[in-house]
């Protein structure tokens, strides 16, 4: 099963690549996410991190190279991607909160079904990530009540319910009013403090600067830049990270 | 001669134009009887419908193309044809090919449930298609397999949308039941009929079922909207 001997990564992409039709987004991508490493990555639109990101969970399926995760590598037809999935959580761009459950519904509702934990249990996980993202009193409320802000703290719990060992965030504060954006990364930079693995696809360049460990520049379907965010934003070594920090910054 | 001629017409369209329902008073209970038959007819056909709807729905989402074409085939046939064919099909093939004599209820019952299933597919697949993306990939991405996903998070979602149209189909389902008065199956319009042979008078039983039916209708559309403004309130 295992041919990584390396304990200490958690995700390892060997060669990935992802082409739609012709149209090829991602280029013989290769690189490792350490254990407990949070990593912001960061590119102008169509540079091909969503689909990157998409990748590691095989939202996307990758048209060749490999995806090793603990070791195990997802990208084998005899993996489990089931099995896989529960231990990598995800956050959406749009939040895809279940609409006709209940906030807690929403949270219990994996952990019941694809763990076999109990209702009472999960009621009580729930209840404490609830808490956690500070939405105690909303447990009872259907999604379509919440703010933007408080819909992604509750997908930041639905997913962190599962348990997983590895986060992947998709644009987590791009469809929210601005006001909004501190509630979700100030949850997110909580969820970091325990130790998780985190994929962060951002355009928060502050978020990135301040809680990254590492800063991968996408540009053009490659990584154009792999660095600290102190080197990265201080002082990028290759022109398009030159050109796209004067930009927005 | 020719004065004659016109008072014998005149004379003849008055009396005939005479409604009266009280011949046909002491046949209203027998009439009423039908009432159960058509609206158990409806039921059981409707549930079937729905259920082997659903699951066609799925074959023509589905990816294995086998199941894909089935449904396609099977909707294309189901839809391509009369209704009334298929039930003569059914009622009187059945004992030909099998040897079972089909009442004519239970050819009812399978023709309708057959037939509506291709609609009620075609209803829900869009259904289906219509529900975001991103929920069937929250689910894939907390490891929840094709099927409870289906069960649990898109099929409710898609259903919900799609009542009205569900309810459309009841109340064809509901008008169409009145073909299997050709086939025997004693329902509203087949004892109006009997009654209308038996008393002369087809006006006052064909008037009074066609009042039945209208009813019906009203209360299914009437008692949809209802439960679509409440779920809409609920979302």
């Amino acid at each position: 099963m295992s041919d990584n001997s390396d304990n200490n990564v958690a995700i390892r992409i060997d060669s990935l690549v992802k082409s739609f039709g012709s149209l090829q987004v991602l280029k013989e991508i290769s690189t490792e996410i350490k254990r407990g490493e949070v990593v912001a990555m960061i590119g102008p639109s169509g540079s091909g991190k969503s689909t990157f990101l998409r990748c590691l969970n095989l939202l996307e399926m990758p048209t060749s190279g490999k995806i090793y995760i603990d070791g195990i590598e997802i990208t084998n037809p005899k993996t489990d991607v089931m099995k896989m999935r529960q231990n990598v959580g995800m956050v959406f761009q749009h939040f895809h909160l279940f609409p006709h459950m209940t906030v807690l519904r929403n949270i219990m509702y994996a952990p019941m079904k694809v763990k076999q934990i109990s209702e009472e249990k999960a009621r009580q996980k729930a209840s404490e990530l609830l808490a956690r993202v500070g939405l105690a009193e909303k447990a009872n409320v259907y999604p379509s009540k919440l703010s933007g802000g408080q819909k992604q703290r509750v997908a930041i719990a639905r997913a962190l319910a599962m348990e997983p060992d590895i986060m992947l965030f998709d644009e987590p504060t791009s469809a929210l009013d601005p006001e909004m954006v501190k509630e979700v990364l100030d949850v997110m930079k909580g969820v970091t403090e325990s130790g998780m693995t985190m994929a962060v696809v951002t355009h928060e360049m502050g978020f990135a600067r301040e809680v990254a460990d590492r800063i991968l520049f996408l540009d053009g379907g490659c990584i154009a830049e792999d660095a600290t965010p102190d080197e990265f934003f201080t002082s990028p070594k290759s022109d398009r990270a030159k050109q796209f920090l004067e930009k927005i910054l | 001669m020719n004065l004659e001629i016109v008072e014998i017409i005149s004379h003849y369209h008055l009396a005939e134009f005479n409604l009266d329902f009280a011949r046909i008073a002491p046949s209203i209970p027998f009439i009423l009887t039908g009432l159960v038959i058509t609206l158990k007819f409806t039921l059981i056909s409707a549930f079937f419908g729905f259920l082997w709807g659903t699951i066609l729905s799925l074959f023509k989402i589905s990816s294995l193309k086998p199941l894909y074409w089935f449904g396609l085939a099977y909707t294309s046939v189901f839809r391509g044809t009369p209704l009334l064919v298929q039930l003569s099909l059914i009622y009187f093939a059945t004992p030909q090919l099998t040897g079972y004599n089909i009442s004519g209820f239970e050819a009812g019952v399978i023709t309708f449930s057959l037939n509506s299933g291709a609609y009620i597919s075609e209803v829900i697949r869009a259904g289906i298609l219509a529900i975001d993306k991103g929920q069937t990939e929250a689910a894939m991405s907390l490891g929840v397999t094709y099927r409870p996903m289906m069960i649990d998070v898109i099929l409710p979602q898609a259903i919900k949308n799609i009542l009205p149209a569900l309810v459309n189909e009841s109340i064809a389902l509901l008008k169409d039941s009145a073909l299997v008065s050709t086939i025997g199956a004693q329902d509203l319009l087949r004892r109006a009929q009997i009654v209308g042979a038996e008393k002369y008078v087809y006006f006052e039983p064909l008037l009074m079922v066609a009042v039945i039916y209208y009813l019906m209708v009203m209360i299914l559309t009437v008692s949809s909207t209802i439960l679509e403004n409440r779920l809409r309130r609920s979302s």
